[in-house]
């Protein structure tokens, strides 16, 4: 099962307000769980978005799961739209997968083009402010562009 | 004409080529992924197998894409999108039509194909199992015994090339020389199809 980090529904809703949700889909369950605490970390002070690492293959060994990267979209959906963000190849097709099936993910849910750790961060973020789905995409994906060196 | 029960047994005769090659998909694997391809099909076919024996739907485009779903949410790696969008896409291109013929499966697989070289981003020619898938589809519409011919040829040539997809491109030019384990199942796949028509 998957586990809402940060966001209560209540705190998610506070003030009425309903926030975008975020999913971070690893082949490793330690990296999903990570990002996510990371992210919600650093988003802190005031109500925090939904997030939910749906990460492993489910039998605690790598790899992804379509049943636990559905039940992570459905746990954060507060009706604002579900942000997905992934790490590498089967990930990637998985949930392109399950978009395409229509039924397997809210209604409102995209699998957002972003670097994993930094994507996340900037998503959970900007969520966080209220911000709609369009934006929080948004904002993952211009993650790309900060170089470091 | 071809109904359910034909495509039940392309599912039922996948499984069961996919449990004896299991082992050899995975050491096909090993060199150039990450050596969990037998195992992983082998849990997916496993589930497609139990499920339409349980469910027995009652059109050829309703088994596919049982199929289709069960390969997508059992698998765990790659193949199991890929491999569950092809039949999926090519389950519901044969629509409810209860029998199809031999040239609307043609036609239903070549969207299927199309369907996985659009979600993987593959074309013919970057070591996938679209090098099997490809030329399978275009000799389906000469035969069965055809078609499994050319999914074979397919994947033996894989072996040359190098990879440009999934893992295996990480390696870059350490990718020679080994068959790609994606296009060998595919050849599998169409071995069954041939199998099920008794060719």
């Amino acid at each position: 099962m998957s586990d809402v980090v940060g966001g209560t529904p209540k705190a998610a809703e506070q003030g009425g307000e309903k926030l975008v949700g975020v999913v971070l889909v690893s082949h490793s369950a330690a990296v999903a769980a990570s990002v996510a605490e990371l992210a919600t970390g650093l988003a802190g002070g005031g109500p925090i978005a939904p997030v939910a690492p749906a990460g492993g293959d489910g039998d605690g060994g790598l790899g992804t799961s379509s049943e636990l990267i559905s039940a992570a979209a459905a746990s954060v959906d507060r009706g604002a739209g579900v942000a997905v963000l992934t790490d590498l190849g089967s990930a990637v097709l998985t949930v392109k997968a399950l978009l395409a099936e229509g039924d397997e993910l809210p209604a409102d849910t995209r699998l957002v083009d972003a670097p994993f750790v930094e994507g996340a961060v900037a998503a959970v973020v900007t969520a966080s402010a209220g911000a709609d789905l369009a934006a929080v995409e948004a904002a993952a994906a211009e993650a790309y562009t900060y170089r470091k060196v | 004409m071809l109904d359910a029960d034909f495509f039940r047994r392309w599912m039922t005769a996948t499984a069961a080529s996919v449990e004896r090659e299991a082992e050899r998909l995975t050491d096909l694997d090993s060199p150039i992924g990450d050596a969990d391809h037998g195992s992983n099909l082998q849990r997916g076919f496993r589930a497609v197998a139990a499920t339409l024996e349980k469910e027995a739907p009652g059109t050829p485009g309703a088994v596919l894409t049982l199929a289709g779903r069960q390969l997508i949410s059992t698998v765990g790696g790659a193949s199991g999108p890929l491999y569950g969008t092809l039949l999926r896409r090519t389950g519901k291109a044969l629509g409810d039509a209860a029998e199809v013929g031999a040239q609307d499966l043609a036609d239903a697989l070549r969207a299927g194909v199309d369907a996985v070289m659009q979600l993987g981003g593959a074309a013919p020619g970057d070591k996938t199992m679209v090098d099997a898938l490809v030329p399978a589809v275009d000799a389906l519409s000469e035969s069965f015994a055809a078609s499994r011919a050319a999914a074979q040829e397919g994947a033996l040539a894989t072996t040359p090339l190098q990879a440009r997809k999934g893992r295996a491109s990480y390696l870059g030019e350490r990718s020679i020389g080994h068959q790609d384990p994606g296009a060998t199942s595919s050849a599998l796949l169409i071995a069954a199809l041939a199998e099920a028509a008794g060719e």
